[in-house]
């Protein structure tokens, strides 16, 4: 029987039915589904751990210890992993290590678009590519086989297509394994230079014997349609140029991306007549032809930028596109926006007023930065709130410390944020840093967090205590504020930044979404209170909108009772007591 | 350079909404039906940023073989729009022949809420001048009526049912196996009032 499943829980049932036994991971769109989808199955530890370097280390050091183990993380996450993937890549393995890094093509949840087997390549780690849900539960078994086999670790490169793409699976037993036994090898397993000297070998001998194996093995699938155009393509790049050119072409669909071969290549080329490489993103399989000799086009018809699709395919190779219809009049953009009652906006509502520059972070606050709160100046990578900062004020000197503070989410500080802490507390900084401390991890979709007191299976365990973090990192002054306690924020921030002294502030309270948080009653305006001013829509609340006529004209502001969930920033904004919980007062018009 | 074919019966469905409107529930839902009749399906989500009360979008594939996972301009049979801007913005990737399928809910974006936009006016006349085969319900109000906002997908669907080629009650078992038991009252009721929308 066949089953619908996402290409992340297909990853999930291959890490499952390959018998791995640890799995560690840090969350990032698209790869979160993964990891939560393994941790349903009881005989697979697993865990969030703080970072994505913590859950490589984790996963690879339960490799050397002999179990099958498995991390995830979306392609910026491998950045953060790299410094053990590529001495990882030396070692090799006792039991399997997978490593699946989803690529974020059109960015839809991410800060920049970068191409994941520039790392495969870089650390010469071997890497696969599925290009549906089937392929995601085959590759994932495959590349424990082919770790093991190769003595590497092994790359899944995923992306938002495939990670998010329901489609039909074959399911399979779980295969009973014992944990292979660790025996000591220093020469194999503690990389200083006299040993790495001998391991780089090693690692140059596997690439071409993995190339060998690609060659022949049927990783790769070739198909002979009309032999007039020969594509050459992987994954999702793959399913576009299939749909959108049918049996009018012949394909060469790579399986493994990295160490990609050359004679199978070559070999195609001569059965075909001009060769099309169509890859997303970077021009990876395109230079490797036109460095053995195989004359292709790529890049000269397809962008660098943004997401392919079938259309994109059938515009660049027939220039063909479908007749449709244009709505006739502006369609005004809705960009996503803090929900309704989220703790966030009482902050950003606060900071706003003081004109403070606002060096901001990844998470669901990073939405801070879009109109009306417009509360945020800088955004580059996890962590970079806090250090960057401390080399802004450094340069622009302690007047300016007094003029700027850092924002960054309870799971991004225990991320990476930390040691920018430290750093500004070791170098005698004065700047002022906020912890957002919703207890969760948000904006990928609500998971536990070191701070928030539960493992990924929602047991309760300890939870880092911010405060006295940091104390530990010698911040001496801390407070903490209700983000909803507008005056207390403001309060926090105007002494926090006379300070001649770092200071942290640790805006606390739950994401609204949050199951056991409580919510007031919609809140309703009385329409003959309102004046129209429109003081309350400063704060970006979407249960929030201004209609009628009335008001010479200004109109009246309406609550929309299905999301407001009373958070009341609102009402203490609101200069004419116009809204308010309904039983109090007259009621929505 | 020789001419496409249009894959023989691969049907392409779109749903549209504002992020948290619950369009996932409707994709699944549809994405299980569809696999019943003994379909290849692909159903493309969109999880994260955009989720927050942003735009969002899902597709729905199904057919004899499905490749790619995403549907563009001119290629939805059908799209299901929970929301009438989200109607307007995705009308371009509507087969010019096809059915709009849409909620009479209106939510202002951001942009129009500060006055920086208009919300345009008359939007499903406007589309139907075009020629467009329109099928607009209030899902939110018979969705209330069903005993929960939330339910407003499983009105859509009710609707839509009449237009995807299955019986009725197919659609009632796969939403009885796939929602919460809790809500199975109230959503059986969402898709009786959608269904019964039109005569």
């Amino acid at each position: 029987m066949k089953t619908l499943m996402l290409g992340n829980e297909a990853v999930a049932r291959g890490v499952y039915e390959a018998g791995a036994t640890v799995v560690s991971s840090y969350p990032g769109t698209p790869s979160t589904e993964i990891t939560e989808s393994v941790s349903k199955f009881p005989e697979v530890y697993c865990e969030w751990a703080p970072n994505e370097k913590v859950a490589m280390e984790v996963a690879f050091g339960a490799a050397t210890g002999g179990a099958r183990s498995f991390c995830a993380m979306k392609h910026v996450g491998l950045n953060v992993a790299a410094d053990p993937l590529y001495t990882a890549s030396y070692i090799g393995v006792n039991g399997g290590i997978v490593i699946a890094v989803a690529d974020d093509p059109g960015m839809h949840s991410s800060q920049n678009e970068q191409d994941s087997r520039h790392h495969a390549i870089a650390a010469k780690v071997p890497m696969l590519e599925p290009c549906d849900s089937a392929e995601c539960l085959a590759y994932t078994k495959l590349a424990y086989e082919l770790s093991e086999q190769y003595d590497t670790p092994f790359l899944l490169r995923l992306s938002t297509r495939v990670s998010h793409c329901r489609s039909l699976v074959e399911l399979g037993e779980r295969e009973q394994r014992e944990l292979r036994p660790y025996k000591k090898d220093v020469m194999k397993n503690v990389m200083m230079p006299a040993m790495a000297k001998g391991r780089h070998i090693v690692v140059e001998k596997r690439t071409e014997a993995l190339r060998a194996w690609a060659e022949t093995s049927g990783i790769n699938q070739v198909e002979y349609n009309d032999t007039r155009i020969g594509i050459v393509c992987a994954g999702t790049s793959y399913i576009y140029a299939r749909e959108a050119l049918g049996e009018r072409a012949s394909y060469f669909k790579l399986g493994m991306v990295n160490p990609l071969p050359i004679q199978s290549l070559i070999d195609f080329a001569r059965h075909v007549g001009q060769v099309y490489v169509i890859e997303e993103l970077d021009d990876i399989i395109e230079t490797h032809c036109r460095k053995h000799g195989i004359p292709v086009i790529g890049k000269l018809l397809f962008p660098t930028c943004g997401e392919f699709s079938q259309a994109v395919v059938r515009e660049a190779l027939l220039g063909e596109d479908r007749p449709f219809h244009t709505f006739d009049k502006p369609v005004p953009g809705r960009p996503p926006v803090l929900c309704a009652g989220c703790p966030h906006r009482g902050l950003f509502y606060a900071l706003k007023k003081f004109n403070l520059y606002v060096s901001g972070d990844i998470g669901c606050y990073t939405l801070g930065a879009s109109a009306p709160l417009s509360s945020i100046d800088a955004c580059v990578c996890m962590g970079a709130s806090i250090s960057g900062l401390h080399g802004f004020n450094t340069a622009r000197g302690p007047e300016q410390a007094k003029k700027s503070v850092a924002v960054i989410g309870d799971s991004t500080f225990c991320h990476s944020g930390v040691t920018g802490l430290m750093d500004i507390a070791y170098n005698k900084g004065i700047s002022t840093v906020i912890v957002l401390d919703n207890s969760i991890t948000g904006m990928t979709g609500h998971q536990n967090n070191p701070a928030n007191g539960m493992t990924l299976r929602g047991d309760p365990t300890v939870a880092v205590d911010l405060e006295a973090l940091a104390h530990a990192l010698g911040i001496r002054r801390v407070t903490v504020v209700d983000p909803f306690d507008l005056d207390g924020v403001c309060a926090a921030v105007e002494t926090e930044l006379a300070a001649e002294e770092p200071s942290l502030i640790i805006a606390r309270r739950p994401c609204a979404l949050l199951k056991n948080v409580k919510h007031n009653p919609p809140m309703a305006v009385d329409a003959e209170k309102c004046t129209g001013c429109k003081s309350c829509l400063k704060a970006g609340c979407p249960a929030l909108s201004v209609h009628g006529e009335d008001n010479n004209g200004r109109g009246h502001a309406i609550i929309d009772p299905n999301q407001c969930v009373g958070c009341e920033i609102c009402a203490k904004i609101c200069r004419f007591g116009a809204i308010s919980f309904p039983d109090a007062g007259k009621g929505n018009h | 350079m020789p001419k496409t074919t249009e894959q023989s019966n691969v049907k392409n469905i779109m749903i549209v909404g504002v992020g948290g409107q619950g369009t996932l529930l409707a994709s699944k839902l549809m994405g299980k039906a569809f696999v019943e009749k003994g379909f290849d399906v692909k159903v493309s989500e969109v999880h994260g940023m955009s989720q927050r009360g942003g735009s969002v979008v899902t597709y729905v594939r199904y057919g004899d073989k499905v490749y790619s996972s995403l549907v563009e301009k001119g290629e939805a049979d059908i799209i299901i729009a929970f929301e009438q801007l989200e109607a307007a913005r995705w009308l371009p990737y509507l087969k010019p022949d096809g059915i709009l399928i849409t909620s009479t809910q209106a939510i202002d974006p951001m942009p129009v809420v500060m006055g920086n936009a208009e919300y345009p006016q008359d939007i499903l006349p406007s589309i139907r001048a075009m020629g467009v085969q329109v099928i607009d319900v209030d899902a939110l109000g018979l969705a209330m009526e069903a005993g929960s906002a939330k339910a407003t997908n499983v009105v859509l669907l009710g609707l839509a049912a009449h237009y995807l080629g299955f019986d009725k009650e197919m659609w009632v078992d796969v939403i009885r196996s796939t929602v919460p038991p809790k809500t199975v009252a109230v959503n059986e009721k969402a898709f009786e009032l959608g269904y019964n929308a039109i005569a």
